[in-house]
Formats: C-alpha cells, sequence, structure tokens
C-alpha cells in the first residue's frame, strides 16, 4: 500500500493536500485498490460548497459505486475533468489524480497521518 | 454468431402476407423519412437464430440459479397458463368495469391474500416493480408526515448492508439518506441507529431477513426506536421469501412493506421484466394509496388523499394472476416455502464453511455469504474468478460483490425449488474449484473455457461501451 508522508488521509479513505489557503482532494491507494478498476467519475461543479464528513462526488467500478466523502467543508475552486474523460488514472495514480481543489476551508473529520492511515487498513 | 441484421438479405422476408397494394393515406407528418432497418429473413432461418441464441443462455430451466438476493426459483408452469388465458391475457384496461368484473376480483382476492401474509390493511399494484414499489412506500410516508403538518423530517435511515434501490429510491422521494453500521454480528448496530434518529427522521428502511441472509434479532427494538422518534418503518420485502408465512411484517412493527411479487410469488424474472411491487401499508396510510382502491370487493375509487398515479391503471395485472394462481395452489402450506428455502441455504453454507470463510458464521436464512477476501489475498483468486469457474460447472454464479460490508463476497441463494442432489452437485464443485484455488489457480483465473464466450472485459465494456449497432 502506497501512502505518501506528506499527505493527510480520512477514514474515509480519502486523501487531503493543503497548499496554503487551499486543498487537493482524491482518494487513496488502498480505495482504488478495493474498488478496482474505476470506470465512472462524478464531481460537484465550481462554486459548489461540500460539506466535512459529507458526499462530495462518487465513483463508480466494475464492482461497485462509493460515494467521496469530503474530508474538509469548503467551496470548490477547481475540478479535474482529466477524471471524468478517463477515470483508470485514479488507479494508475491515485495521489495524483486529485478530483478537487477547495478553498475557504472550514472544519474538517479527524484527519490522520501516513503513519496512522497505514496502521488504520494495514 | 452472426447478429439477425448481418442475416438479413434484401427482399427475403416471409411469405405470411402478400404484398401490400393498397396505397399509403397517411399523412407525411408521422411518417419515417427512412425506412427502418428491419432484418430481412425467412422464417425458418429466424426460428433457428432465436434457438441459437437461447441454447447460449442459462436461466431456471438450464441448472442451477443460486443468484443471491434476487430468489431464481422455478416458477410453476400453471401460474403461465393461468396468466395466459384469453379472458386475462386480452384484458383492455380501458374496458369498461363491468365486462372485468373477474378481473377486478381477483385483484381483491389476491390483496386479502397479500394483507393475511404481511398483516398489513391494504395493498396497492400499482407499481410495476420492486423500486417502485419502495418509492411509492416513501411517498406515502411523506404524505403521512406533510399530512401532519410534520414537515422538519426529512433524512431516511439505511443500513449499511442494503440493496442500493433503497437509497436510491429515497433520493427520489426527495430525502436524505443517512446510512446507519452494521454491527460485528452483520446485523443493525443498535446504538448508531440511536445517535442518527431525531426529529429529522422520517423513516427506516430495513431488509429482513438482510442481504447477509441474518434475521435481525433486535427488529422490535429497531422498529420500537424508529417510532418513539417519530419516523415510520418500511420493509424491503426482497427477502420475504424467507419468512413468509412464519414472520408477518406488520407484527414486527413495520407500517410500509413492498413485495417483489415477480420472486416471491413466482414469475420468471431477471430479464427486465414485468415485475409486480404491491405495496401494503397499514390503515392510517390508507387515506394516501395510490391509483384506485378497492374497498367493497367491488368498486373502485380513488384514495381521498391519494399521493396520485404511480403508473397507468391497475399495476402488471398478469403478474397478479401468476402470483394469485401460486398462492391458490400453494394454499397455507405457503410457510413451507421459507422453511426449504432456509433449509437449502443452511444445508449449502454447512456443506462449505469447513473450507470456506462464511462472512457471518451463525445459523442464516435463504441465503449466506461467503467472505473470500482472506483466500484472495493469499492466492490473487477472487470472488469473480470463483464465480467464472462455477460456469464451466453447468452453475450460474452467486451475486459477487455484494453486500459492500463484505470483502470479496459471494451471495448464494438456493431457493426452495432446488433438490437435495442439485444442491450436492454444487457444493461438489464448490469444493473442487477450491481445491483448483490452492492447487491450480491460474485454471480458476482463466475460467470459463466451455462457454459460448470466454472471460469478457468487463473493464474495457464499462469504460468503451458500444451501445448501438451502426448500419453500414
Amino acid at each position: 500500500m502506497n501512502t505518501p508522508k506528506e499527505l493527510k488521509y480520512s477514514r474515509d479513505d480519502e486523501w487531503i493536500r493543503y497548499e496554503g489557503e487551499e486543498a487537493y482532494i482524491g482518494i487513496t491507494d488502498y480505495a482504488q485498490s478495493e474498488l478496482g478498476d474505476l470506470v465512472f467519475v462524478n464531481l460537484p461543479e465550481v462554486d459548489d460548497e461540500v460539506v466535512a464528513g459529507e458526499a462530495l462526488g462518487d465513483v463508480e467500478s466494475v464492482k461497485a459505486v462509493a460515494d467521496v466523502i469530503s474530508p474538509v467543508s469548503g467551496v470548490v475552486l477547481e475540478i479535474n475533468e482529466d477524471l471524468l474523460d478517463d477515470a483508470s488514472l485514479i488507479n494508475s495514480d491515485p495521489y495524483g489524480s486529485w478530483f478537487v481543489k477547495v478553498g475557504s476551508i472550514g472544519d474538517n473529520v479527524e484527519l490522520l497521518s501516513a503513519d496512522e492511515y497505514e496502521e488504520y487498513r494495514g | 454468431m452472426k447478429l439477425i441484421f448481418e442475416k438479413s438479405i434484401p427482399g427475403r422476408g416471409q411469405d405470411i402476407f402478400p404484398a401490400c397494394d393498397v396505397p399509403c393515406k397517411l399523412p407525411d407528418a408521422p411518417l419515417r423519412e427512412k425506412k427502418a432497418h428491419l432484418p430481412e429473413i425467412s422464417e425458418n432461418e429466424m426460428g433457428r437464430h432465436y434457438t441459437a441464441l437461447a441454447k447460449r443462455a442459462h436461466g431456471v430451466n438450464d441448472g442451477f440459479y443460486p443468484l443471491g438476493s434476487c430468489t431464481m426459483k422455478h416458477n410453476p408452469r400453471i401460474d403461465e397458463k393461468m396468466a395466459a388465458l384469453p379472458g386475462f391475457a386480452k384484458l383492455h384496461p380501458l374496458q369498461p368495469a363491468d365486462t372485468v368484473k373477474g378481473a377486478h376480483e381477483l385483484i381483491a382476492e389476491l390483496e386479502k391474500f397479500l394483507c393475511e401474509i404481511t398483516g398489513m390493511a391494504g395493498v396497492t399494484f400499482q407499481p410495476a416493480a420492486g423500486a417502485h414499489g419502495e418509492f411509492t412506500g416513501l411517498l406515502l410516508i411523506k404524505a403521512y408526515h406533510t399530512d401532519r403538518g410534520d414537515i422538519e423530517r426529512n433524512e431516511i435511515i439505511v443500513p449499511d448492508a442494503a440493496h442500493g434501490t433503497n437509497p436510491a429510491s429515497a433520493t427520489m422521494a426527495g430525502y436524505k439518506t443517512i446510512v446507519i453500521k452494521s454491527n460485528e454480528n452483520g446485523t443493525v448496530d443498535i446504538d448508531d441507529l440511536k445517535a442518527h434518529l431525531g426529529p429529522k427522521t422520517a423513516g427506516l428502511m430495513l431488509t429482513n431477513p438482510n442481504t447477509v441472509g441474518l434475521f435481525d434479532p433486535n427488529i422490535m427494538e429497531i422498529t420500537k426506536l424508529v417510532h418513539e422518534a417519530g419516523g415510520l418503518c418500511y420493509y424491503d420485502g426482497a427477502n420475504l421469501n424467507a419468512v413468509i408465512g412464519i414472520v408477518r411484517p406488520a407484527d414486527i412493527g413495520f407500517d410500509v412493506i413492498h413485495m417483489n411479487l415477480h420472486k416471491t410469488f413466482s414469475t420468471p424474472h431477471g430479464g427486465g421484466g414485468p415485475g409486480s411491487g404491491p405495496c401494503a401499508y397499514k390503515d392510517f396510510l390508507a387515506p394516501f394509496a395510490p391509483g384506485l382502491v378497492c374497498k367493497d370487493g367491488k368498486n373502485y375509487e380513488r384514495a381521498e388523499k391519494s399521493i396520485g398515479n404511480m403508473t397507468g391503471f391497475y399495476g402488471n395485472f398478469l403478474v397478479m394472476v401468476k402470483a394469485y394462481t401460486y398462492l391458490l395452489t400453494v394454499g397455507k402450506e405457503v410457510y413451507t416455502l421459507a422453511q426449504n428455502a432456509v433449509l437449502n441455504a443452511n444445508y449449502m453454507q454447512e456443506k462449505l464453511k469447513d473450507i470456506y470463510p462464511i462472512a457471518f458464521d451463525t445459523t442464516c436464512m435463504h441465503e449466506f455469504v461467503i467472505g473470500l477476501d482472506p483466500i484472495y489475498r493469499e492466492t490473487h483468486v477472487s470472488a469473480l474468478d470463483v464465480a467464472k469457474a462455477l460456469l464451466d460447472y453447468g452453475i450460474h454464479p452467486p451475486t459477487i460483490y455484494f453486500p459492500l460490508i463484505v470483502h470479496e463476497a459471494l451471495m448464494i441463494e438456493p431457493t426452495e425449488t432446488e433438490t437435495k442432489e442439485t444442491l450436492d452437485e454444487a457444493i461438489t464443485a464448490f469444493r473442487e474449484i477450491y481445491e483448483r484455488i490452492f492447487n491450480a489457480p491460474e485454471t480458476v483465473q482463466n475460467a470459463p473455457q466451455t462457454t459460448p464466450v470466454l472471460r469478457l472485459d468487463d473493464t474495457k465494456a464499462a469504460r468503451e461501451p458500444h451501445l448501438r449497432y451502426t448500419f453500414e
């Protein structure tokens, strides 16, 4: 299981990378490997509000559909449209495949360090 | 195998009718601009084409079909025969009421039977299938709360083991879905339920037995807690086959329920219909019932605060004819269906549990779930591989990767209509596959080898779907 040290993780298997006042959000290597080959992604729209602990979108694999739970509350600044065309990017590069960039960040769910997340999912 | 369009030869056709010599007098507007692409093929060739297709398919008539949560049981032929009687089959829903009294009587009688089975006060047959029944039930719940002016309730609680249709129906009805966890026994986590109940709770949707084949031992407490919070309890009747004639949903605290007539009450299904998902409700929900309601066994009228029409007319009538015939032939011994369904599932579970990890190792109801995860981690043979290997034994695979709370799930529902010999053959197949997982894993990973098509690339099919045949 690949778990980059510089990221924070939620128990719902999302990662978050803070950049100043903003943050990128995606799903973890563990999540993509459990889901299997991803075929569709639903993303919010720019300017949508996301709420910590609630779905910001969903991913569909050949096995199942799963909500992508936002680790923070905030406003969507950008979405990664590449994923809409090719969901397999998430399988091949889960930490490069950010789903949304959020700003105006408010509260967050409990966030784990890489070590804590590895222990949680190990 | 060629498509029927590829077998088509211009000018070849069927000579049942002579060529039309009547000039076409239709106005231009509704006429299509291009001729329709219809295959031109002789009757003989067409018969062969469809027979060849049928030979390549697998249905209940071909072999064991333990597709969990789908109740793929044998449907008695007499039900088909009754539904094909011209007096039923050729009815038109717009016929004057006094020419269809027999049909009305059948619907009213079936309603009585289903009320007796569920303990409910009334049944609407409008819903066209299961999920439509769920949607109807939720609209009844919503109408009830709204009628009392209790409009703050916008949440429906659904366990994480639920059928995917539950949250979908809740969303359709304008509710927010609140997912609660299952406990380590695979049933509702009471503490998590309590934590989510409140003034916003419109209701709870529950399948019992649930999708891991377990009857919730805390059901009386669960429904009581929901009622105390002011919510209503919805029973997803998908698994009614497991308890029919033994447990009445109304007695264990449910207010509204749907049944799948096509599953529990025998109609061939799995091919897209027609189904029938009647919704049964307690007395206090009767004022909101959809469509036309029969109050006296003769006359149909609209309920005073009806939620409207869920579908045209009465619903899928011929499925009702089959369910009615089924219940008349089964009679008061309807509980034996549940007993045998549960017995068959437990028999298979007992015969497999020494080698396959059972997700929740306890006496099951009508189905049980294997969690292949430990074997997958050791051997890289997945639930999908096992499912594909079963095809070579002439067995339809069980449901896989559902419920989501079990990793590498294989969900097996034998149903009551299978003999011990069939179950034994399936058990032998499962045990042989287990040996192969450890001795020759590649033969499982490369299965099937004997089917008309081999392993399909389902990822490619989903990512690059070709949904239309393109004519040259």
